[in-house]
C-alpha cells in the first residue's frame, strides 16, 4: 500500500508539471460528461419518463455508471494500456522487480485527468440522490441504510465491472499484443449502456450484461429495492457482489495470461 | 547540367488542382489500408447504434415522438456508418504531428496553398474511414430484424438528395474542424481546440440525441447553425422524416455556411502563420 502511495505521488508530480496537458484532458473528460448528460436531459424533458422510470432514478444510474467508470480508469489504466506496456518491454521489468505484477501495472498508469468525469458523476449522483432521498428514505432507518448500502454497493460493484474488463483485455493483450479496441465495446459501450435502465435493451443483450458481463447485477435489478418500490425483493440487494466475482475470475485470466508471456523483447 | 536544368524550367504543366489531388488521393490510399482499425470501429460503431436505437425507441414509447421507430433506426445507422465522415474528433493524428513539431514550416516553402492542402487531405482521410466503414454497416444493419432495420428511403429522388447532403455534411465538416487545426497552430496545443468544439458539434448536429427531440426553441436556433447539415439533413433526408420539399432551406442554409467558413478559414490560417514563429530547429 505504502508503495502504491509513492507510485501515486509521482504520477501526480509528473502530470503536474505538464500542467497544461493535465488540464486539457481534465477538461475534455468534463466536456464530453455534460453533454452526454445534456442528451439525457433534452430526451427526458420531452418525454419525462423512461420505461417506468423517472429522470432523477435514471439520473442515479447515470451518476454511478460515470462515477465508478472515471475513478477505475484513473486507477486502473495501467490495465487499460497495457499493450502498450507491453509493447515497450516495460512489462518485463516489471517482471524481474520483488513486487507483485497486479500492483505494479496499476502504479504504471495513473489518469488524474478522469477527475473531470468524476466530479460530474459525482454531482449528478448527489443531485440523485438528494431528489431520491424521501422515497429512499421511508420505511425506518434500518429500511433506508439498507438503500442507500445498496446504492454504495452497486456503484463499487460496477466498479469492479470495469476493472475486471480492463484486466481481462491486458490478460487478451497477452495473445495478442495489437488492436484489442473491441474491449472498449465493453468499457466505454459498458458504460454508455448502464447509464440507463438495462430493461430497455433487447432480452439477448440483457442477458449477455447480466450472466457474462454481470452490468444487470448492478443496474436495474438492485435498483428497485434501491428506490424503495413496493414489492422490491431485498435479496436483490445482494446481486451488486457479482461485481466482484466477475472481478475475480478476470484476475484468474490474467494470471494465466502472466505464466503463459514470452518476453518480445531484445 | 544544363539539360537537366531546362528540365525543371520547362515542366509538362499539371493542372492547378493536382497537388492537392495528390495529397487528397494519398490519404485516401493510405487510410483505406487500416482495415483491422476500420473493422474494430464496425463493431464498436454496431454496439454504439444497438445503444442509441434502443434508448430512443425506449423514450418514444412514453409519448409522443417526431420520429417513429422505423425512422430512429434509420437516422442511428446513417450517422454511424458515416460517421468518420461527419464527427468533428476524428482527426488526422500526422497533421497535428506537423503542426506541433513545426514541421508544418516546410510546407510553406512549397508552392502550394496550405488551407487548400490540409483541406484536401483531411477530406481524403475522412473518405477512406466512411469507404470501409459504412458499407458493412449499412448491409448487415439493413438486415437486421424490426424495430432494429436499416431501410431505404422511399424513392431515389430522396435517396439522392441524401447523397448530396452527406456531400455538403462532409465538406461542412472539413471546414468546421479545419478551426481547430489552426487554433492547435497558435496554441500548438494539440487538442485544446477539439475538446469544445467535438462535444458541442455532437450535441449540435444531432449525433447525441436527433435535433427533431431537442425542444423546439433550441431546435430552432440549431437549425440556423453549420452543424445541423453536418448531420442532421443527410440522416432526416435518408429516414424520409424530411420530405425532400423541405430541404430547399437547409440546403441553402448549409450552402452559404460553407462559402463563409472557408474564406474564413483561410484568413484564419494566413493570419495565424504570419503572427506564429515556427518552433524546432
Amino acid at each position: 500500500m505504502g508503495l502504491w502511495f509513492r507510485y501515486a505521488r509521482v504520477a501526480l508530480m509528473g502530470q503536474f508539471s505538464k500542467r497544461s496537458n493535465l488540464v486539457v484532458v481534465t477538461l475534455a473528460q468534463l466536456f464530453l460528461t455534460l453533454s452526454a448528460l445534456a442528451a439525457a436531459l433534452v430526451l427526458f424533458g420531452r418525454f419525462g419518463t423512461l420505461a417506468g422510470y423517472s429522470r432523477d432514478e435514471v439520473l442515479l444510474l447515470f451518476g454511478i455508471a460515470q462515477v465508478s467508470f472515471s475513478v477505475v480508469e484513473l486507477l486502473a489504466r495501467g490495465f487499460d494500456s497495457f499493450s502498450a506496456i507491453l509493447a515497450q518491454g516495460e512489462f518485463d521489468r516489471i517482471l524481474v522487480r520483488p513486487r507483485g505484477t497486479i500492483l505494479q501495472v496499476l502504479g504504471a498508469r495513473l489518469e488524474f485527468s478522469r477527475l473531470g468525469r468524476a466530479l460530474v458523476g459525482a454531482l449528478i449522483l448527489a443531485h440523485a440522490l438528494r431528489a431520491l432521498g424521501p422515497a429512499m428514505g421511508s420505511g425506518g432507518p434500518a429500511l433506508a441504510a439498507a438503500r442507500y448500502a445498496t446504492v454504495a454497493s452497486m456503484t463499487l460493484g460496477s466498479g469492479a465491472i470495469f476493472a475486471g474488463i480492463f484486466v481481462l483485455g491486458a490478460s487478451l493483450a497477452f495473445l495478442s499484443p495489437d488492436g484489442l479496441e473491441v474491449v472498449n465495446i465493453f468499457s466505454d459501450g459498458g458504460r454508455e449502456m448502464s447509464q440507463y435502465p438495462l430493461s430497455i435493451y433487447d432480452k439477448a443483450l440483457r442477458r449477455f450484461f447480466t450472466f457474462v458481463v454481470p452490468f444487470g447485477c448492478v443496474n436495474w435489478l438492485p435498483l428497485e429495492f434501491a428506490l424503495g418500490r413496493p414489492g422490491a425483493s431485498w435479496p436483490a440487494a445482494f446481486l451488486p457482489f457479482a461485481g466482484f466475482a466477475f472481478l475475480a475470475l478476470s484476475f484468474l485470466a490474467w494470471r494465466a495470461g502472466v505464466r503463459r508471456h514470452v518476453s518480445t523483447g531484445s | 547540367m544544363s539539360a537537366s536544368g531546362g528540365g525543371i524550367a520547362a515542366p509538362v504543366r499539371p493542372g492547378p488542382l493536382a497537388p492537392y489531388l495528390g495529397l487528397f488521393r494519398m490519404r485516401l490510399v493510405r487510410g483505406l489500408a487500416y482495415r483491422a482499425a476500420a473493422a474494430a470501429g464496425v463493431a464498436t460503431q454496431f454496439f454504439w447504434g444497438f445503444i442509441m436505437i434502443s434508448v430512443f425507441q425506449a423514450f418514444a414509447r412514453a409519448g409522443y415522438s417526431p420520429l417513429d421507430p422505423r425512422e430512429i433506426a434509420s437516422y442511428v445507422w446513417l450517422q454511424q456508418a458515416f460517421l468518420v465522415l461527419v464527427v468533428v474528433w476524428f482527426r488526422d493524428a500526422e497533421l497535428i504531428r506537423l503542426i506541433t513539431t513545426g514541421d508544418a514550416a516546410y510546407e510553406l516553402v512549397r508552392p502550394v496553398d496550405l488551407y487548400a492542402q490540409w483541406y484536401a487531405r483531411l477530406l481524403g482521410g475522412r473518405l477512406a474511414g466512411a469507404a470501409l466503414r459504412s458499407l458493412p454497416i449499412l448491409l448487415v444493419a439493413g438486415l437486421f430484424p424490426e424495430p432494429w432495420r436499416f431501410h431505404l428511403p422511399p424513392d431515389l429522388a430522396q435517396a439522392g438528395l441524401a447523397f448530396v447532403a452527406l456531400a455538403l455534411a462532409a465538406a461542412l465538416t472539413v471546414a468546421v474542424s479545419m478551426f481547430a487545426y489552426i487554433l492547435a497552430l497558435v496554441t500548438l496545443q494539440p487538442y485544446a481546440a477539439f475538446i469544445l468544439l467535438a462535444p458541442l458539434a455532437e450535441f449540435c448536429s444531432g449525433l447525441l440525441v436527433p435535433l427533431p427531440f431537442l425542444p423546439d426553441a433550441l431546435r430552432r436556433v440549431l437549425e440556423w447553425l453549420p452543424f445541423r447539415a453536418m448531420l442532421d439533413l443527410p440522416a432526416r433526408l435518408w429516414s424520409a422524416s424530411l420530405p425532400a420539399s423541405d430541404s430547399l432551406r437547409p440546403f441553402a442554409l448549409g450552402l452559404a455556411w460553407l462559402l463563409v467558413l472557408v474564406p474564413l478559414g483561410r484568413a484564419a490560417l494566413a493570419a495565424a502563420l504570419r503572427a506564429r514563429d515556427v518552433p524546432g530547429g
